[in-house]
Formats: structure tokens, sequence, C-alpha cells
């Protein structure tokens, strides 16, 4: 479903990332833990398209498309989603509202009607309820004045409103108490799929104890230099990060 | 002082011209003081500290005449369509009765075109000092008078619907609005100015507006002239004993627009909002300038406007809350915000207090920026293409200022508006 090929990329002309391959096939849940500044935000904003981020060799696919020619909104629309690290609050923005251009936007990107607005707010209200989300959640202005553990259940709401192929979690549990921490796994253990890839950027390896992945990876100094099951996070919570920042600087 | 470069002169035959078709009335001696006084003023230059930012050179080649024959036009574009209300419709100046429809005033209500009170002298005041009023003072010709007597409640809203048609270069219109609410009375007026054509005109109203004590006045201003048209408005309002005058501005076109607005709250408990929003593009300029005096005990000023500009539009904010010796227990509190959708776009914004009094509360300040980049992203990483995503964040950006316009019903045309306006905005911002 997406395959990293070499990937090299500079922010404000250093290099970051240096040489990334990483491949992932619908079904699976891959983590990629490293210790800070080893380019994890960097990765995630490179895929979903953000300004700022040059990629200069490389090439990243997806279902087999050049990724990095699409703008954001066709990699949207392509089914990619960033769960972003820190959620941006807009003002004036109805949540509901948001949500619905969301998913009309992808599907119009995808070729199929405009979804039937009374249809979409029973839905809605459904997914609230699943996730235990307040139905009030939808009228306030999107992320404003929402609480760490708020916004990042907002991310999850808009995660299964939007259902992607393809979900990047940037950091989900920074900021999250344990209750939050659970609700938020929750929402993702429920979008688990055999048709859908999962990526989870992490420095922790607490939230693999509630989101359990196929495959864990250590990025250090911009290069996968690590890779196994789930008993490589244990090791990174039991040793930390340093014999790979050590290799890195090797 | 320094000579303006746009000439008096052509008005003062403008003058001539139009004296002789006037009726022998007691304002003709004093439109001749108000000539004079204009003549020796000249129009204002940027040497002058409330048109620093406003300079006049479009006007300079516009050669103004009087029409007296108006331009043909069957039907006025009418606001709030499906709603009952007292329609008056003028077109280049002139009231147009055959297009308005005033409608059955209650008792107590007078509504009229003011050719028909051209010898009122109280139309016209002796303390005005303006060039642009004085000009007015001159040359008005007719305008609108809206007088509700104590207790009178107008139920329905006076529209006012003022046309320019510029087909030709020359058009030098100088409309007058007074309105006089007495004791206790309630009144909604909504002004429209919109027009036709390509060539350069000048539109130069001047209002007053007085409320006695307890009155309520909800005022609307849209103003939608053409490109060529240089817009001026300067409204002078006395707010009474715990009178209410609840104002909504908003600048969508002329070339050149100021609208210059002073307001006096002189009793107990009087309370004004000067709120509104301009929406400009390409190389439109719009002025807005207000004083608010306070010159009373628990006096209530607001003034939230907040604004988005396009290409190499420019804007002009200058608010003056002045709390005068003696008004104890003020409260004024003045907001400019400016969104700046182009990296060619200018907003000068200066709000200012001057305050005489030791217990008051005021509160002013200006804000300018870009979208936020942050939130753009946002949206688009949703799916939600780039000129939508920045629709999405100018709507929300104008949301709130557009919920304090007093006159509900006319809210979803403003947002429609808004809407309109951003999609044309991006599309010139596209095309250069």
């Amino acid at each position: 479903m997406l395959e990293i090929k070499n990937l090299h990329a500079t922010v404000d002309d250093k290099p970051i990332i240096k040489g990334l391959d990483l491949t992932l096939k619908p079904g699976e849940v891959h983590a990629i833990m490293g210790p800070n500044g080893a380019g994890k935000s960097t990765l995630s904003y490179i895929l979903s398209g953000r300004d700022g981020y040059e990629v200069t060799e490389g090439e990243v696919l997806f279902e087999g498309k050049d990724l990095l020619e699409l703008e954001p909104e066709e990699r949207a629309g392509e089914g990619i989603f960033l769960a972003f690290q820190y959620p941006v609050e807009i003002p004036g923005v109805p949540n509901s509202t948001f949500l619905k251009e969301a998913v009309n936007a992808v599907r119009k990107y995808k070729g199929e009607p405009e979804i039937d607005a009374l249809a979409f707010m029973k839905g809605l209200r459904e997914t609230c309820a699943k996730l235990g989300i307040d139905k009030e959640f939808l009228k306030r202005s999107v992320n404003t004045g929402f609480s760490g553990g708020e916004k990042k259940r907002n991310e999850m709401l808009q995660l299964s409103v939007l259902a992607p192929k393809l979900a990047i979690l940037d950091e989900t549990d920074s900021g999250l108490d344990i209750d939050a921490l659970r609700t938020v796994a929750d929402g993702v253990n429920a979008m688990r799929s055999p048709d859908r890839a999962m990526l989870i950027i992490t420095h922790y390896q607490r939230l693999l104890d509630y989101i359990v992945p196929d495959h864990v990876h250590v990025l250090a100094g911009g290069r996968i230099v690590a890779s196994g099951g789930p008993e490589l996070a244990h090791k990174l919570e039991a040793e930390g990060y340093g014999e790979f920042a050590a290799k890195d600087a090797a | 002082m320094a000579k303006s470069l746009v000439s008096t002169e052509p008005y003062a035959a403008q003058f001539e011209a139009l004296q002789a078709t006037l009726p022998d009335s007691p304002l003709a001696e004093r439109r001749l003081q108000a000539l004079a006084r204009f003549r020796e003023l000249g129009f204002p230059t940027t040497r002058q500290e409330s048109w620093k930012y406003t300079a006049l050179r479009s006007l300079a080649g516009l050669t103004p005449a009087t029409t007296t024959e108006a331009p043909s036009l069957d039907r006025a574009p009418a606001l709030l369509a499906d709603t009952a209300a007292h329609r008056l419709v003028f077109v280049n100046g002139l009231f147009r009765a055959e297009l308005s429809d005033l409608g059955e005033l209650p008792q107590g209500a007078f509504i009229a075109p003011l050719t028909e009170a051209l010898d009122d002298e109280t139309l016209i005041s002796d303390d005005e000092s303006g060039a642009f009023a004085l000009l007015n003072q001159a040359l008005f010709q007719d305008g609108a008078l809206i007088a509700l007597e104590r207790g009178t409640l107008l139920d329905q809203p006076v529209i006012l619907t003022f046309v320019s048609i510029d087909e030709a270069e020359g058009r030098s219109t100088h409309p007058r609005l007074v309105i006089r609410l007495g004791e206790n009375s309630q009144a909604t007026v909504i002004e429209h100015h919109l027009g036709y054509g390509e060539a350069l005109g000048l539109s130069n109203l001047v209002s007053s507006v007085h409320l006695a004590t307890g009155a309520k006045l909800d005022h609307v201003v849209l103003q939608t002239e053409e490109a060529q048209v240089q817009h001026i408005a300067t409204r002078r309002v006395t707010v009474g004993r715990d009178a209410t005058y609840d104002s909504f501005g908003v600048t969508l076109g002329a070339g050149m627009s100021r609208n210059e607005i002073e307001v006096s709250l002189e009793g107990t408990g009087a309370s004004c909002a000067l709120d509104g929003t301009y929406l400009l593009a390409g190389t439109q300029h719009g002025d807005l300038t207000s004083t608010i005096h306070h010159r009373a005990e628990h006096t209530t000023s607001r003034e939230t406007v907040k604004g988005a500009l396009a290409g190499k539009a420019r804007g002009v904010f200058q608010g003056k809350i002045v709390v005068e010796p003696g008004a104890q227990k003020t409260d004024g509190r003045m907001m400019n915000k400016t969104l700046l959708l182009s990296d060619k776009a200018e907003i000068d914004s200066k709000p200012e207090l001057e305050i005489f009094a030791d217990d008051v509360q005021c509160a002013h300040g200006a804000t300018a920026g870009e979208l936020d980049a942050n939130a753009l992203f946002y949206l688009r990483a949703r799916g939600i293409p780039e000129g939508r995503a920045r629709a999405l964040l100018v709507e929300a950006f104008l949301a709130d200022v557009i919920e304090l316009c007093p006159v509900e019903a006319l809210r979803e045309e403003l947002r429609d508006r808004a809407g309109r306006w951003l999609a044309e905005a991006s599309h010139e911002e596209a095309a250069a």
C-alpha cells in the first residue's frame, strides 16, 4: 500500500530524513519509535504534504501512485489521514460543518455524490456515541478551547468518519492522561481492518500497550536503524534509545 | 495649508446650474454660505490628520454635473424582497416615486423624500465644518426625512435604496438623510447604495440622526457601488438619555469610499454600537473614520469592525473614543481586525482613546494578519481543496462580526455576499 524508498528530505536545507525505507501492506499496523529530533514528525508531514519539507531523493508510492506529486487535499482524497500531534484550533467553523465539508470533499474527489445531510448527521451522532464523545462537541468550533484529550478525541472522530486507507498517527499519545489514552486507543483499534494500514509515530512505548503493532521500527538520525515485532518496543522502553543514537553517530 | 489637487471650481459651476432649478426657499442663502465655506476650505488633503491615509486623487478626474433627467430604470434591486417594508428608491440622487413603495405608515410616523421638505430650515445645520458635508449642504437636492413622534414604533424597516447609474462621466450627487426619533420611539433603517455603469461618479451622502430619550434606532448601511464610484458619507448622530443607536456598515463597493461617523452620547445611559465589515479587492480603497464622544455618565459604546483585503486593496480604520470631563462610568470598547489575503493589501488602523474622566472603562485594539497557515493545512489534510479551505477560514473570521448586524434578517444575505466576494477575489488573485 505504502512504499517509501530511499527517502531523503530537508527542512530549511538541513537534512532530516537520510535514506528511509519502509513498506506497509493493507491490514498492517506499524509503529515508528525514535528519540526526539529523529525525524518522526518530518516523516508524517512529508507523507501528508505540508509545505516546507523538501524531498531531495527517493520516492513515496501510495497504491502505486507517486504520492509526492499530490497536493495535501488529493492525498486525503486518495485515502491518507494524518492524526495531528497538535490539532489546530479553527474558531468560527463548527466541528460538524468541518466534518461534512471534509467527507464531501473526499467523496467528490472519488467521483461520488455528496452525502445526504440528514443521514450524515445521524451517522455522526452514532459515531460520537461509540467514541464516548458528547454531541455538543459537534456544535463547537473545531478544536477551539478543547482540552488536550478532547482534541485527540476529535482526531479519532475524524478518523472514524473519513475511514481512510492509511492512517498516520503522529504522537497521538502526547498530552493524554491514561483514561484519555485508553479512549483514543479504543477508537484506533476499532478502525483496524484488513483493508487499512496504520502508521503510529510515537516517542513512548506506552501507547503501544493499547494499540499493539505488527511491526516496530526505530527511527534515528533520519533512517530506520532497527525493525522487529512488538517486543522491540519493550526493549526500547527498558533500555532507551542510547544504543541507536550511538549507532547513528558512528 | 497646502491646496488640494482637486479643484472646487467645477462644483461652484455645478451650484450655479443647480441654483436656477431650485425652488425659492429660506435655505437658498445658507446654501450659498455653505458653498463659500466649502470653497474656502477646499477638498481635504492627506496633510490633514483625519485624511492622512485617504487621498482624493481619483476625484480630480471628475467634472461634476447635476443630472436633470434621471436615467431610466424599470426596477431597483430590493433588499429583503419578501419583507414588508417602507421602501424609498433614489436614482442618481433623486427620489423615484414609481420605484418606491412607502406602504402604510403608522400614526406618528413621517417618512418622505426631502423634495417635499426642501424649505425646512432645520434640515441643515450651521455648525458643519467638513468640506464634503458643506458641499452637500450647498448641492443637496433630495434625500429622505424620517421622523417619529414620541412613542411611535415602526414595525417594518425603512429601506432606502440609492442607485447610481454612471453611463457618462460627471455624476455628482449629494443626498441627505435626516432621521429624528422622538422619545421612546423605535425604527430600523437600512440604506443600500448600489449602481451600474463604469463612468466616474461621486456619491456624497450626509446623514443626521437624532435620538431623543429612550429612542432606539437600528441602522444598517450596505454599500456595493461600482468600481469607479467615489463614495463619501458623513454621518452625525446624537443619542439622548437611555437611547440606543445600533449601526452596522458593510463596505463592499466603490473604488474609493470614506465613511465618517461622529456619534455624541449626550444623555445618561445612552449607548451606541458602530460595528461593521469591509471586503475590498483590486485597487479599492475604503476608509472608516469614527469619533464617539461620551458626554454623559453611564454611556456605553461598542465598535467592532472586521474586514478582509485582497489584491492591492487598502483599508483605513480610524476610530476615536473621547470621554469628556464628567462622563464617569463610561464603558467604551473598540476593536478592528483585518485579514490580509494578499501581500500587496494594506490596512492602516489607528484606534485612539482620549479620556478626560477618571472612573471609566475603555479598551481598544487592532490586529492584522494573514490566514493561519496551520489551519489551512489542517483543512487541506482532511481533503478540503485550498480554495474552499480559504473560503471557510474567511467566513469563520467574519462570522462573529456578521452576528452583530442588528437586522437579523440581513445576516444570511451578508454571509452570502461575503462568500461571493471571496470567490471573486480568489478568482482575481488566481488570474493576477
